[in-house]
């Protein structure tokens, strides 16, 4: 329950983080929040050579707003939206969401960023990026790109950064005029992890549903989009009626795995269920 | 590798010269080098929260934070709640309240409550139950604890706000 030796760096600049990043490689983890790698590392599941801290570099602790949407920095703490971080739906969203990440002083220190790089398929904030189609920024000494959420993610724990990138930004299409969203989530106990989660982000004119968003998560080894069902939530009114088909068919489109928390057939139970409520509270 | 490093930390106050190995958490780095054993170690991994302190002000799992990273920062544990010989408004009401048995999940759980009432004064009776979700005890059944939060978060707003 003690982590092995490592070497430990703080850089002052996001230069210096990247150089040794470069230097490092696989060798070496990135320290922001630290609330699911010390865990790691306390057990020996990980054991990196050197730990770069990146929490004395400021400019990477920001949330920007405008007419196209949030741009979160990589040092952007969970706790950071207990409050709403932009007026509308999406600020409002995020701010439920955060409220279902693990507990109040895990939030003060784990970071939205860190949560995608560490990808674990339980993850609200996965979720979020998946069903929003969040952008990704990854940096490295060999410049800037930019990743398309379902590119990110490849499975439990993986993703599509490489040994020498920094997550150092995540961006998150606005919800203007007329959206409305639900979320709902399955676990144990408060702050447990999900064992399944819906968001739903509709936007509505006149009554009926123009746009949707329709993700699940908990589930499989990644956060899900249901496509085909937000096809199907198209031209509707999100009817009671509708919004039972569409939890049923996602009951049926997913094919969860099961662990020592929740067997199979129990999560599909459970997704269904979320999808039924997340529709309902986006709907109502 | 793994050769220590000399940081001063501030804890209650007080300096402490520590020379740590990078890997020690915070809450060994408490507990064994500046001998503050007020601070206990359940889990190690972030679930059980009896090894909550305050570092800046917030409320913080210290086994999922490595002493060489307090540097700078404020830190604050159990030792740091009292007065002197006065108890903290917080210690009164769990004690008053029979908000602990065996004591263990004490210090995490007075440091919790003393962090986030201080961020937030006004917190609802159901908003304390919630926060307080984010520690474990196996003794008290948590109705006495929740019931010395709400009584000493009563207390703390009817004092004169600095």
């Amino acid at each position: 329950m003690k982590p092995a030796p490592f070497d430990y760096v703080r850089p002052a600049s996001l230069s210096e983080v990247l150089a040794l990043l470069a230097k490092h490689k696989d060798d070496c983890k990135i320290l922001a929040g630290g609330q699911s790698l010390v865990p790691a590392m306390n057990f020996r599941l990980a054991r990196p050579a050197v730990l770069i801290d990146i929490n004395d570099i400021r400019e990477l602790d920001y949330i920007r707003s405008d007419d196209s949407g949030l741009t979160i920095g990589a040092l952007t703490r969970h706790a950071a939206f207990h409050r709403s971080v932009v007026a509308g739906p999406l600020g409002a969203m995020l701010s439920k969401v955060a409220s279902n990440i693990a507990h109040y002083p895990i939030r003060q220190r784990g970071t939205f960023a860190g949560s995608l790089a560490h990808a674990d398929p339980a993850s609200e904030w996965c979720l979020v990026a998946t069903t929003l189609d969040a952008a990704i920024v990854a940096k490295s000494t060999r410049g800037e790109r930019t990743i398309a959420i379902g590119d990110f993610f490849n499975g439990t724990f993986s993703t599509d950064l490489e040994a020498d990138e920094l997550l150092t930004e995540i961006r998150l299409p606005a919800l203007g005029q007329g959206w409305r969203t639900g979320f709902y989530e399955f676990s144990r106990r408060a702050g447990d992890f999900a064992l399944g989660m819906a968001l739903a982000a509709l936007r509505f004119e006149a009554g009926i549903v123009r746009e949707a968003r329709l993700g699940v998560g908990g589930v499989s080894d990644r956060a899900i989009r249901l496509r085909k069902l937000e096809a199907r939530l198209v031209g509707g009114a999100a009817s009671p009626q509708m919004i039972d088909t569409i939890a049923h068919e996602a009951w049926a489109s997913v094919s969860p795995i099961g662990d020592i928390h929740a067997t199979p057939e129990y999560r599909r139970d459970l997704v269904a269920t979320a999808v039924r409520r997340a529709l309902a509270e986006a709907a109502a | 590798m793994a050769s220590k490093i000399n940081i001063d930390l501030a804890v209650n106050g007080t300096s402490h010269a520590v020379s740590i190995e990078p890997r020690r958490t915070l809450a060994d780095v408490l507990r064994d080098d500046c001998g503050l054993t007020g601070t206990h170690i359940g889990c190690e991994h972030g679930v059980c929260g009896a090894c909550t302190v305050l570092v800046d002000d917030k409320p913080v799992r210290s086994c999922l934070m490595f002493g060489v990273q307090a540097e700078g920062k404020a830190i604050r544990t159990v030792e740091g709640l009292a007065n002197g010989d006065t108890l903290h408004p917080l210690q009164q009401a769990f004690w008053e309240n029979h908000g602990l048995q065996c004591g263990f999940c004490t210090p995490g759980f007075l440091m919790l409550s003393a962090g986030v009432l201080e961020q937030n004064p006004d917190m609802s009776d159901d908003e304390i139950r919630d926060v307080l979700s984010s520690n474990l005890c196996r003794c008290t059944g948590y109705q006495n604890i929740v019931k010395a939060v709400q009584i000493a978060a009563r207390e703390l707003r009817a004092r004169p706000r600095v």
